[in-house]
């Protein structure tokens, strides 16, 4: 599959269009899956093309995609954290780390920080209930978050990635 | 027709109706918050729960449709506590600032709540915080005072096809936004103000530009100057409670001097004006073979429509300007000239029955010399307001003419008002104009009426001429799309944004609705039907203006004053 850094959104759009042959307003989830697995979030760009395509405002797509937590409107972070919000999390405490994390990052679920480095997602559940409250850093699950903690996660991960700079 | 028993007592409702619907005929009315004439149901309010024999729990008469035999309870116990119910949970999360709120006195809302009896707060909820939008010309949002009827999400989709909000988010997020929650100036909103209309609380509200209005009728240096189009005269009487339709042109008038306008100039005018002009353009394109069908250029949300959405057709469009936009010329050029004032020092407000006349009034081809033709542009509403704060009772006036030199019109500047009123003007001048004898019969009726798309094929002279007109978006983009699709049978089209026309715009009194643009529909055609001279190329003070400054139609001086053009626009379709 080509990336969009080789060759810009337009063929990679062509491409994803052309999987969808006569494409209705009911290919707008799929084909919105499809950009983001290929280009990582939706932009205004890619959103705009989608509704020439499918002659669709961009105001009901936005609406169509925001109402799912699956898709993002920004591009990920170098680290993407994600926070289970499932029952067991829930019940060992996964509010208070959510809350923990919004302060540490400064961020909101759905968001990027402007230097890139982190965002944030909710998630429903990871399915790594024995380790509530678990948090996920791209492949990485830490186990039995606390603030202390979290702290020292993502201290660390800051300092790793002032010393690739 | 179904029989059935509504609160105890037996009637009759066409098959296919709704309890909504077959209530009102029995001359109940159902309380709704979401409910749209003429639209589909969407059932998003809950207001409207009535009781149902045999149903389990409580139905919505606005999209549950009659059975016969079907025994419906509409106000009893269960249903009362119901609806109040609802409404204290919509209250749970509303900013409770009546007071201050644009709508204080005239919300759906409040007045539900007290309907209903609502004394206290039973529920507070978690309180979304939202940014108000004041980044239109047009149209501010609150989406803080939003109760999510969706309303204004439906017309403009289904009535105006522009789609610029929908709903964004889910669950106690869902609010109504804009596509990435840019501010509606980015969007593909026209600015039509139609979904002020249908908004039932302050979370939509004309952008207010009173203040400005009256700074300047309080600085002695500033020669402050009105017009008023020609629809207002018909709608403001609602709101000092007169019925749909009574023309307080006089009395308007009269207000209008007492609140200090040094002059009152009447748009009507410069619609006569128009008709010269637009009259002349197309029997120009007619003889010389030039792009058709010709598209109307007054109502500025179809302008920026076309931009956006039609920019292959910016060709077809008049080059005329408004006659908003006309008057504001001929104000700070002729008239500035005449009575030796700096056009610097004239502040030149029109009343309008639109909010995007606002947007028009600002845009960068209605600037010449560095003056805008238009200072400030007020709705309706906004000069009642303007009216109430004076304290004057309008209806108590001795009515007054307007002023000279551009308060004389005829009746066919006056119907510009309705849908088909441009047209039918035009036609009854562009006959004169083509074959140097008048109309023989000036009721051009195949335009008139409430109908989204009318069409006539008039014979002048030898000529057989396609006329159509179009109010409301979503019918002008259909007819568009035949266009594009290769029809050419037409060579003039009536483009109005606002069903109905301007008696029915987005500026107008929130009375608004179906009767009501009936009504005041009417009032324009008997005014007309009563006039002595009904046709533009009659306009004497028209004639004067031609023979004193503009040389004649399609002239230079009118070209640079009267005329412009506009070009493709990019916004988030």
């Amino acid at each position: 599959m080509t990336t969009v850094a080789e060759t810009g959104t337009a063929p990679v759009l062509a491409e994803i269009f052309a999987r969808h042959p006569g494409a209705g307003r009911d290919a707008l989830i799929p084909i919105l899956q499809d950009i983001q697995d290929t280009m990582g979030y939706l932009s205004l760009e890619t959103i705009k093309e989608v509704g020439a395509h499918l002659n669709l405002p961009v105001s009901k797509i936005y609406g169509v995609a925001t109402f799912y937590n699956q898709f993002r409107f920004q591009a990920l972070g170098k680290y993407h954290v994600q926070v289970c919000r499932g029952t067991a999390c829930h019940v060992k405490g996964s509010q208070g780390v959510l809350d923990d994390i919004r302060q540490i990052l400064k961020l909101e679920p759905g968001v990027t920080t402007a230097d890139g480095l982190f965002s944030l997602e909710v998630v429903a559940c990871i399915g790594a209930c024995g380790l509530a409250p678990v948090i996920k850093i791209n492949d990485e699950f830490h186990a039995d978050m606390t603030t202390a903690k979290l702290d020292r996660v993502f201290k660390a991960l800051k300092k790793e990635a002032k010393s690739n700079d | 027709m179904v029989a059935i028993n509504i609160d105890n007592r037996p009637c009759e409702a066409p098959e296919g109706s709704t309890i909504y619907e077959a209530a009102q005929l029995i001359g109940i009315t159902i309380p709704t918050l979401c409910h749209m004439e003429g639209l589909s149901p969407s059932g998003a309010c809950r207001i409207c729960v009535v009781e149902v024999e045999g149903m389990p729990s409580l139905t919505p008469a606005c999209s549950f449709p009659v059975r016969e035999g079907m025994n419906i309870q509409t106000h009893s116990a269960r249903v009362l506590l119901a609806r109040k119910t609802i409404v204290e949970l919509l209250l749970a999360n509303h900013p409770d600032d009546c007071l201050y709120c644009i709508r204080n006195n005239n919300c759906m809302l409040q007045n539900l709540a007290a309907d209903l009896g609502v004394r206290r707060r039973r529920y507070t909820g978690a309180r979304n915080e939202y940014k108000e939008d004041v980044s239109s010309p047009s149209v501010i949002r609150d989406p803080e005072k939003c109760i999510l009827c969706g309303k204004c999400v439906r017309v403009c989709e289904e009535v105006q096809d522009v789609s610029a909000i929908d709903f964004i988010d889910r669950g106690s997020q869902s609010h109504i936004g804009t596509a990435f929650d840019e501010g509606l100036n980015l969007s593909s909103c026209i600015n039509c103000g139609q979904c002020i209309v249908v908004c039932p609380t302050g979370a939509l509200h004309e952008h207010d530009s009173l203040k400005s209005v009256i700074d300047a009728i309080n600085d002695p240096d500033i020669t402050v100057v009105a017009q008023h189009a020609p629809s207002v005269s018909v709608t403001i009487g609602e709101e000092f409670g007169l019925p749909a339709g009574a023309d307080c042109d006089g009395m308007m008038v009269a207000a209008l001097r007492r609140l200090g306008f040094d002059r009152v100039f009447d748009t009507s005018f410069t619609a006569d004006l128009t008709i010269m002009e637009e009259g002349s353009e197309l029997v120009e394109r007619i003889k010389n073979g030039g792009k058709l069908p010709m598209l109307t250029s007054c109502s500025p949300g179809w302008i920026k429509f076309a931009e956006q959405r039609y920019p292959d057709f910016l060709d077809n469009i008049s080059s005329c300007k408004s006659p908003q936009q006309m008057m504001g010329a001929i104000i700070k050029s002729f008239f500035a000239e005449r009575e030796n004032i700096d056009p610097a020092k004239i502040f030149s407000v029109s009343i309008m029955p639109c909010t995007a006349k606002k947007f028009e009034a600002g845009r960068h081809e209605m600037t010449r010399d560095g003056y805008p033709d238009v200072d400030v542009v007020l709705t309706t509403r906004e000069l009642a307001r303007l009216i109430r704060m004076r304290g004057l009772d309008m209806l108590a006036l001795q009515p007054e003419g307007a002023d000279t030199p551009f308060g004389e019109r005829t009746t066919a500047g006056k119907i510009f008002g309705a849908s088909g009123g441009v047209m039918e003007a035009a036609l009854r001048s562009a006959y004169f104009l083509l074959t140097g004898s008048e109309l023989e019969d000036l009721n051009v009726t195949a335009v008139r009426g409430l109908e989204g798309c009318k069409e006539a094929h008039v014979k002048i002279g030898d000529l057989e001429v396609g006329v159509a007109v179009a109010s409301g978006l979503k019918n002008a983009a259909a007819l568009l799309d035949q266009i594009r699709a290769g029809r050419d049978d037409l060579h003039f089209i009536e483009i109005m944004t606002c069903p109905g026309g301007c008696i029915a715009g987005g500026g107008q009194p929130l009375s608004t609705n179906k009767q009501a643009v009936t009504q005041r529909m009417k009032a324009l055609y008997a005014l007309d039907a009563s006039a002595e001279t009904r046709t533009s190329h009659k306009n004497e003070a028209v004639q004067r203006l031609y023979e004193e400054y503009l040389g004649s139609p399609l002239s230079d001086k009118s070209h640079h004053l009267l005329h412009t053009h506009y070009t493709q626009r990019e916004v988030l379709l």
